[in-house]
C-alpha cells in the first residue's frame, strides 16, 4: 500500500511553488504530482518518497492536508500496458476516483498512482491478476 | 444573584416613576450645555415641557455629527473642574467626540458595569483578564473598574499582544476574559498552533464578548472552542461604555439598564417610533449622567425591544443582539444586506474556519459580491468534489439568508489577513 499527500490550495500565482519549498527544505522528494481546480480553488495530490514526513511539515506550515491510501501499479513503458490494468479493473467493477502516471526508466517501467473506492478489493485483484503493486518504501527506493 | 435587588427586579411602575425624575434632572441640566440651550430655543421647546418619557418626542434626535460639531464643550453642563475624566473615539475622519465624566458619574458607571458582572457571575475570586483596549476607549477602563468593584482580581493586559495573553492565560488561570468576538476566533487558532488545548489548558469558565456585534452562531462557537460561556454586552463611549446592555444568564436578548437610560427603537428613514418587536435604529437618553447629557441619541445600531419578562426576574427590558448598524449596511443589486447575515450563516457550517471577507465590486456595469471563506483543515479529505460541494452549499445558504447570490470562494486557513481589533469584513470597491 502507498500513499499520496493532497493539499488545498488556492488557484493563484506560487502555491506550488510554496509546496514545492516546503518539501524541499523538509528533504523531501517528489516522485509525482497532479492538479485538479475548480472555482477558485484545487486539490494538489503529490507522490512523495516520505508521505508521512510530507504530511506533518505541511500541516506545521498550517496548510489543509490529507494522508491518503493509493495503489501504485508498476507497468511497462510499453503501448497498451495502461489498456491491461483498466481492463482487468472495469471487469471486477471497481470504479477509478482519480489517476496518474509518472515513468521510472524511459522504455522500461512506469509507475500508474491510482485511487480507488474499495482499496484492500483492488489491490487483492490486481495482484491475482500478475501485477505489481509498490509499498512507500518501496517508492523510497525508486 | 442581584448585585442591586431592588433596582434590578423594580416593578415597572416604579421604574417608570424614577425615569421621570431623573428626565426632569437631566432636562434641567442640559439647559447648561450651549448645545440644547441652541436646540430649545430654536425649537421652541420650554424645557419645562419635557417631564415624562413620552414627552421627549418633541426634542429632536442629537447624532454623532452634534458631537463632533459641539467639541470641545457645546455638550459641557458642569465647570470643567468639576470632570474627572473624558473618554474620545477615535478622531480619524475629522474631528473627535468627547464624553466628560463627573467623579459621580464614574461612579455610577462603574456600577452599572459591577451589576452586569454580577449578573453573569463574575465574583471576588475571579481572575478577569481584561484584553480590551486601554486609554480613550472605553472598553477597557470601564470593564476594568467595574471588575474591581466587584473584587476580582483584575488583570489590565489589554488589547493585542497574543503570545503574552496566552501567558497570562495559562499562569495566572484566568476565569474570566473580556475579549472582541473576532479576536477570540483568532486567538484559538493562535493557541492551538502553539499546541495548547484551550478547553484543556486553560480554566475559562466566562468570556464577555464586546465591542463588535456577532452572530448567535459565533457564540456558540467560541463557547464551543473555549468550554465556556459566552455573554453579549453592548456598549458606545457616548452612552459610558460597557455596561448599558447585558446579557443574563438566560443569554436571550440583553438587559438594559432603564434606570440610567430611556430607550426608543425608531425607524431609521422615518424616525418614527417601531411597533414593539420590529427593529429599527436605537435611540438612547442619559438620565444618570452629569457633565454630558445626552438626549435622544441616534446609535446607529439596529436591534428590537424585548417586552416580555424575563425569567431572571429582572424588570429592565432587553434589546436583541444588535443585527447591524445602519452606516454599515450595504445595498447589493437593490437589496439591504447587513454583514452580520453573512456571518450568521458562515459561522452555521463547520467547515467554515474563523476568518472571512465579503468584496463588492463592480465589473462591467455589473456589481459582484465575493465572499471569501476560509475552510477549516481537519474537514478536508483530499477530495475536490467534496470542496466543490461544500461551495455550492456555503452559496445556497448565503442566498437562502440574503436574497442574492454571491460567488463563494474557498481560501486556506490564515491566508486573509486578520486584526487584533474589531475585523473589517466588508470591502467594498465599487466606483460609481
Ligand atoms: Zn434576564
Amino acid at each position: 500500500m502507498a500513499h499520496q499527500v493532497s493539499v488545498f490550495a488556492e488557484n493563484k500565482p506560487g502555491r506550488i511553488e510554496k509546496i514545492a519549498r516546503i518539501l524541499a527544505e523538509a528533504h523531501i522528494n517528489i516522485r509525482a504530482i497532479t492538479i485538479s481546480s475548480a472555482n477558485g480553488f484545487g486539490v494538489v495530490k503529490i507522490l512523495v518518497d516520505q508521505p508521512q514526513k510530507a504530511f506533518e511539515v505541511l500541516r506545521e506550515q498550517g496548510l489543509p492536508v490529507y494522508l491518503q491510501e493509493v495503489i501504485a501499479v508498476v507497468l511497462e513503458d510499453t503501448p497498451g500496458s495502461l489498456h491491461r490494468v483498466a481492463k482487468v479493473l472495469a471487469e471486477n467493477g471497481i470504479n477509478v476516483e482519480d489517476a496518474y502516471g509518472f515513468v521510472v526508466e524511459r522504455g522500461k517501467a512506469a509507475i500508474l498512482v491510482i485511487q480507488v473506492e474499495h482499496e484492500p478489493q483492488a489491490q487483492s485483484v490486481l495482484e491475482r491478476n500478475g501485477f505489481t503493486l509498490l509499498s512507500d518504501e518501496e517508492i523510497y527506493r525508486l | 444573584m442581584y448585585w442591586e435587588k431592588d433596582v434590578e427586579t423594580m416593578p415597572r411602575e416604579e421604574l417608570y416613576a424614577l425615569q421621570t425624575a431623573r428626565l426632569q434632572k437631566t432636562i434641567q441640566n442640559a439647559m447648561r450645555t450651549p448645545f440644547y440651550r441652541r436646540l430649545f430655543t430654536q425649537h421652541r421647546i420650554h424645557p419645562e415641557q419635557i417631564k415624562t418619557p413620552e414627552d421627549l418626542k418633541h426634542v429632536p434626535f442629537t447624532t454623532k455629527e452634534d458631537l463632533r460639531q459641539g467639541f470641545p464643550f457645546d455638550f459641557l453642563a458642569v465647570p470643567l473642574e468639576e470632570v474627572v475624566r473624558l473618554h474620545s473615539s477615535s478622531g480619524t475622519t475629522g474631528t473627535p467626540t468627547v464624553i466628560y465624566h463627573t467623579k459621580e458619574d464614574l461612579d455610577r458607571w462603574t456600577n452599572q458595569v459591577a451589576r452586569c458582572l454580577y449578573m453573569v457571575g463574575v465574583r471576588k475570586h475571579d481572575v478577569f483578564q481584561n484584553m480590551m483596549s486601554y486609554g480613550l476607549f472605553t472598553g477597557g477602563l470601564g470593564m476594568h473598574y467595574g471588575a474591581e468593584r466587584i473584587g476580582a482580581l483584575t488583570i489590565p493586559i489589554g488589547a493585542g499582544n497574543t503570545k503574552r495573553q496566552i501567558w497570562f492565560l495559562k499562569h495566572f488561570k484566568s476565569t474570566v476574559i473580556h475579549i472582541i468576538p473576532s479576536y477570540a476566533l483568532l486567538l484559538s487558532t493562535i493557541i492551538r498552533g502553539e499546541g495548547l488545548d484551550p478547553r484543556k489548558d486553560f480554566n475559562l469558565r466566562i468570556i464577555l464578548l464586546g465591542a463588535e456585534p456577532h452572530s448567535e452562531e459565533t457564540r456558540r462557537r467560541i463557547e464551543d472552542i473555549y468550554g465556556a460561556k459566552a455573554y453579549n454586552s453592548y456598549g458606545l463611549s457616548e452612552m459610558n461604555g460597557p455596561g448599558g446592555a447585558f446579557e443574563c444568564l438566560y443569554q436571550n436578548g440583553m438587559h438594559i439598564w432603564e434606570d440610567y437610560y430611556i430607550v426608543e427603537i425608531v425607524n431609521p428613514k422615518t424616525l418614527e417610533p417601531c411597533p414593539p418587536g420590529e427593529p429599527g435604529e436605537l435611540v438612547l437618553t442619559t438620565i444618570f449622567r452629569d457633565a454630558t447629557p445626552i438626549l435622544r441619541y441616534r446609535t446607529r445600531d439596529v436591534t428590537a425591544l424585548i417586552e416580555e419578562p424575563c425569567p431572571c426576574g429582572r424588570t429592565h427590558r432587553k434589546i436583541t443582539r444588535i443585527q447591524g448598524r445602519t452606516d454599515d449596511m450595504f445595498i447589493f443589486r437593490g437589496v439591504n444586506i447587513f454583514p452580520m447575515q453573512v456571518e450568521k450563516v458562515l459561522m452555521g457550517i463547520p467547515e467554515v474556519g474563523s476568518n472571512y471577507r465579503i468584496i463588492l465590486e463592480r465589473k462591467d456595469y455589473e456589481d459582484t459580491m465575493r465572499v471569501e471563506v476560509e475552510i477549516k483543515p481537519e474537514f478536508f479529505f483530499g477530495d475536490l468534489q467534496k470542496l466543490e460541494r461544500l461551495r455550492e452549499r456555503i452559496e445556497a445558504e448565503l442566498k437562502a439568508e440574503i436574497l442574492v447570490t454571491p460567488e463563494v470562494v474557498l481560501v486556506e486557513p490564515g491566508s486573509l489577513p486578520t486584526q487584533e481589533g474589531k475585523a473589517q469584513r466588508v470591502f467594498d470597491y465599487r466606483v460609481l
